[in-house]
C-alpha cells in the first residue's frame, strides 16, 4: 500500500481521535470532582446525537452551528441529572451509584429505541464529501470540522477550570470535600455543575459525532466502553490525558481498520487498556495509584 | 474433609426456613404438571435467571468484585459445548467438563490483570466488560465457530427424553435447570459458610483491614472469579443446547450481562434467596407486562428494556439492600440465614 493512503489514515484518525478526546474529557472532568462513574456517558452522547439529527431533518439546523444549544440543553440535563437523583447517592457506597447510572443507561438507550427506532439516521451535510488537499494528505472536510471544534471546546473547558472563579472553587471540591464544605463552598451546586460541564462535552462531542458515524440507539454502550478505555489509558484525572488518550485509541482504531478489518477495529483498543492496565496502571499522564 | 459439612449447611436456620424451601420445591417440582407449556418456557427463563445470577452473586454478593462482563463466561461455555457437539459429536456434560476449565482460566486471566495491579472497583467492572467485548468482536471473526452468521445446533426429533445429550421436551430442560439451581443454591451455602465464604465477606465489608488480619485477599478474590465463572459456564450450555443457536452478537452482549446481575440486585446482593427472588419478580413482571401490551396490540421493542431500567432504579433509591432482606426480617426468619 503506498504511503500517502497510511497518512490519510493516521489524519483521520487524529481527527476523529480528538473527538473521541472531547467525549472522554466529560467523562473525566465528572469522575474526577463527583467521584461517579457515569456509566451513561454514551448513552447521553446518543442523545445529544439524536438532538442534531432530529434538528438537521427537521429544520436543515447543521450540526455544527447547533453545538452551542445542543451543548446547553445537555448541560442542563447533566446539571438536573446530578441534582435529582445522583447527589442524595453520593454517600452511597461506589457499586451503588454505579448501579444507579447503569439503570440510567438502560432506561436511555430503550427510550430512544421506543422513540426513533433501531434504524440507522445519518446527516447528510452539503459539505459531506468535500475535503481538503495539503500536500499529499487529503483531509475529509467533515472531520476537520469536527477535530477543530473539539479542540476549541477543550480548550474552552480548560480556561474555565484554570482562571476563572468557579473552575477554581470546583477544583477545590476535586481536591478535598471535607476543605470544601468547611470554607463554606456549596458543594452539592458545585457537583451539579460539574456533572453539567461534562454532560455540555459530551453534548457538543456527540454533534461533531454525527458528521463522522450513523447513529443508532444501541451505539450508546460502545460509546461509554470507549470513553472509559480512553480515560483509562490517558490516566484517571488527568484533562490533558483523556484528550491523548483520544488520539492515541482513534489512530489505534483507524489503523486496525486499514491494517486488518474494521469491524475488528475495537479490539486494538481493548488490546491497548490491557497494556496499559499491565504496564502503566496509572494510564499515560496519570498520578500514580498508592 | 470432614464431616462437618451438614451442620454448615443447615446450622443457625429457622425450622421456618425449611418449611418454605420445602413448599418452594415441592410447587416448583409439581410445576410441569400444572402449568401449560409457555408458562413453562418462562418458569425455565425464570430459573435460568436465577441460576447465573446466584453463580454472580459469589463475585459480587460474596466478595464484593463488581463483574459486568459474565456474559464471558456463559458465552465460552455455550460456544465449548456446542462446537463439541457440532463437531465431534461429544454430548454436552463432557462439554461441560471441558467448559469449566476453560471459563475459569479465563476468569483468572482477568483477575490475576485487575487484582495484581490494584484494579479496583468500578475499573475492575470495567476491566471484565472489556474482555467481553473483546471476546465477542474476536469470536465474530473466528471461522472455525461459524464467525457473526452463527452456530447451530442440529435439532432432532427424538422419542424419549435424552438427558444425556440435552434433547427432549420443555419439562426436561425444565428438570435440568431446576437441579442446577437447587445445586447452585446449596453450593453457595455452604461456600458461605466456608472458611474462604468468611474471607470473602470480610474483604467485602473492608479489604485493607481483612489483609491487616491475614486474609490472603488475592487468593480469595481468584478463588470467587473463578468459582463464579465455572458455575456461570453451566448457564452457557444450558443456553446452547435450549436455544440451538448461538451468536457472539448475543451470547457476549453486555445486555446479557446486565441482565444476570438484575435478578441478584433487585432480590438483594449477598443474600442466598435475592437471586432467585429477584428473577421470579423481575421476569414475572416482565411476563405480564408483555401479555398486557401484547393484548392491546403495542408490542414495541425496548418497553421491555425501559421496564427493567425503571426496576432497577426504584430499587436502587428505594430499597438499597434489594426486596429480599426486608422480607426475610417482615416473615421474621433469623439473620443466621442470609
Amino acid at each position: 500500500m503506498p504511503f500517502d493512503v497510511y497518512l490519510n489514515v493516521v489524519v483521520a484518525g487524529i481527527l476523529t481521535g480528538l473527538v473521541y478526546g472531547l467525549m472522554a474529557l466529560g467523562l473525566s472532568v465528572i469522575f474526577g470532582v463527583v467521584r461517579v462513574v457515569n456509566f451513561a456517558h454514551g448513552e447521553m452522547m446518543s442523545i445529544a446525537m439524536y438532538l442534531a439529527v432530529v434538528l438537521f431533518a427537521s429544520f436543515g439546523l447543521d450540526p455544527l452551528l447547533m453545538l452551542v444549544p445542543i451543548a446547553a440543553v445537555m448541560f442542563a440535563f447533566g446539571y438536573l441529572l446530578q441534582a435529582g437523583l445522583i447527589n442524595p447517592f453520593i454517600t452511597r457506597p461506589e457499586h451503588s451509584q454505579f448501579l444507579l447510572v447503569v439503570a440510567l443507561a438502560i432506561i436511555i438507550v430503550n427510550a430512544l429505541l421506543l422513540i426513533f427506532g433501531p434504524d440507522a439516521r445519518t446527516v447528510q451535510t452539503s459539505y459531506a464529501y468535500d475535503s481538503f488537499q495539503l500536500g499529499p494528505v487529503l483531509v475529509d472536510a467533515s472531520k476537520a470540522y469536527a477535530g477543530g471544534a473539539a479542540i476549541a471546546v477543550a480548550a474552552a473547558l480548560f480556561a474555565f477550570f484554570r482562571y476563572s472563579r468557579v473552575g477554581t472553587a470546583i477544583r477545590a471540591c476535586a481536591d478535598n470535600y471535607t476543605g470544601a464544605l468547611v470554607i463554606g463552598l456549596d458543594v452539592k451546586r458545585l457537583y451539579a455543575l460539574t456533572f453539567g460541564l461534562g454532560a455540555a462535552c459530551v453534548g457538543a462531542a456527540g454533534c461533531m459525532m454525527t458528521l463522522i458515524v450513523d447513529v443508532t440507539p444501541i451505539i450508546g454502550p460502545t460509546y461509554t466502553l470507549l470513553a472509559f478505555v480512553i480515560v483509562i489509558t490517558g490516566g484517571l484525572g488527568s484533562m490533558a490525558g483523556a484528550l491523548l488518550g483520544g488520539i492515541l485509541i482513534g489512530l489505534t482504531e483507524a489503523l486496525a481498520g486499514l491494517v486488518f478489518t474494521p469491524s475488528a477495529k475495537s479490539m486494538f483498543a481493548f488490546a491497548i487498556l490491557v497494556l496499559v492496565l499491565l504496564f502503566r496502571p496509572q494510564g499515560l499522564l496519570g498520578q500514580r495509584l498508592s | 474433609m470432614s464431616a462437618a459439612w451438614l451442620p454448615r449447611l443447615n446450622g443457625g436456620a429457622s425450622r421456618r426456613i425449611f418449611v418454605l424451601l420445602a413448599l418452594l420445591l415441592a410447587v416448583l417440582l409439581a410445576a410441569p404438571w400444572i402449568v401449560n407449556d409457555y408458562l413453562l418456557t418462562v418458569l425455565i427463563v425464570i430459573l435460568y435467571s436465577a441460576f447465573t445470577g446466584q453463580a454472580w452473586n459469589i463475585m459480587m454478593g460474596f466478595a464484593g468484585q463488581l463483574s459486568l462482563g459474565h456474559a464471558l463466561y456463559a458465552g465460552l461455555g455455550a460456544y465449548m459445548a456446542a462446537v463439541l457437539f457440532v463437531d465431534f459429536g461429544i454430548g454436552p456434560w463432557i462439554g461441560f467438563l471441558a467448559a469449566v476449565p476453560v471459563a475459569a482460566a479465563c476468569g483468572a486471566v482477568i483477575g490475576f490483570l485487575a487484582f495484581r495491579f490494584g484494579v479496583a472497583g468500578v475499573y475492575f467492572a470495567i476491566l471484565t466488560i472489556a474482555f467481553a467485548e473483546f471476546v465477542r468482536i474476536g469470536f465474530d471473526h473466528i471461522a472455525a465457530v461459524n464467525a457473526s452468521a452463527g452456530l447451530f445446533l442440529p435439532v432432532r426429533q427424538v422419542a424419549h427424553n435424552d438427558v444425556w445429550h440435552l434433547r427432549g421436551d420443555p419439562a426436561m430442560f425444565y428438570y435440568v435447570i431446576l437441579a442446577a439451581t437447587v445445586v447452585a443454591f446449596i453450593l453457595c451455602r455452604l461456600l458461605l459458610e466456608s472458611r474462604l465464604g468468611y474471607f470473602w465477606r470480610a474483604i467485602r465489608e473492608d479489604e485493607e483491614a481483612a489483609r491487616a488480619a491475614g486474609v490472603p485477599t488475592f487468593r480469595c478474590k481468584m478463588y470467587a472469579v473463578m468459582i463464579s465463572a465455572a458455575l456461570t459456564s453451566f448457564a452457557g450450555v444450558f443456553y446452547a443446547f435450549f436455544y440451538n443457536n448461538l451468536f457472539p452478537e448475543q451470547v457476549f452482549n453486555i445486555g446479557r450481562s446486565i441482565e444476570m446481575i438484575l435478578g441478584p440486585v433487585i432480590g438483594g446482593t449477598g443474600t442466598l434467596f435475592g437471586p432467585i427472588l429477584g428473577a421470579f419478580v423481575l421476569t414475572g413482571l416482565a411476563e405480564t407486562l408483555n401479555s398486557i401490551m401484547g393484548a392491546f396490540g403495542l408490542g414495541m421493542p425496548g418497553a421491555t428494556q425501559v421496564f427493567y431500567g425503571v426496576c432497577l432504579l426504584v430499587v436502587i433509591v428505594v430499597l438499597p439492600e434489594g426486596v429480599w432482606p426486608p422480607l426475610a426480617r417482615r416473615l421474621g426468619l433469623t439473620k443466621e440465614w442470609p
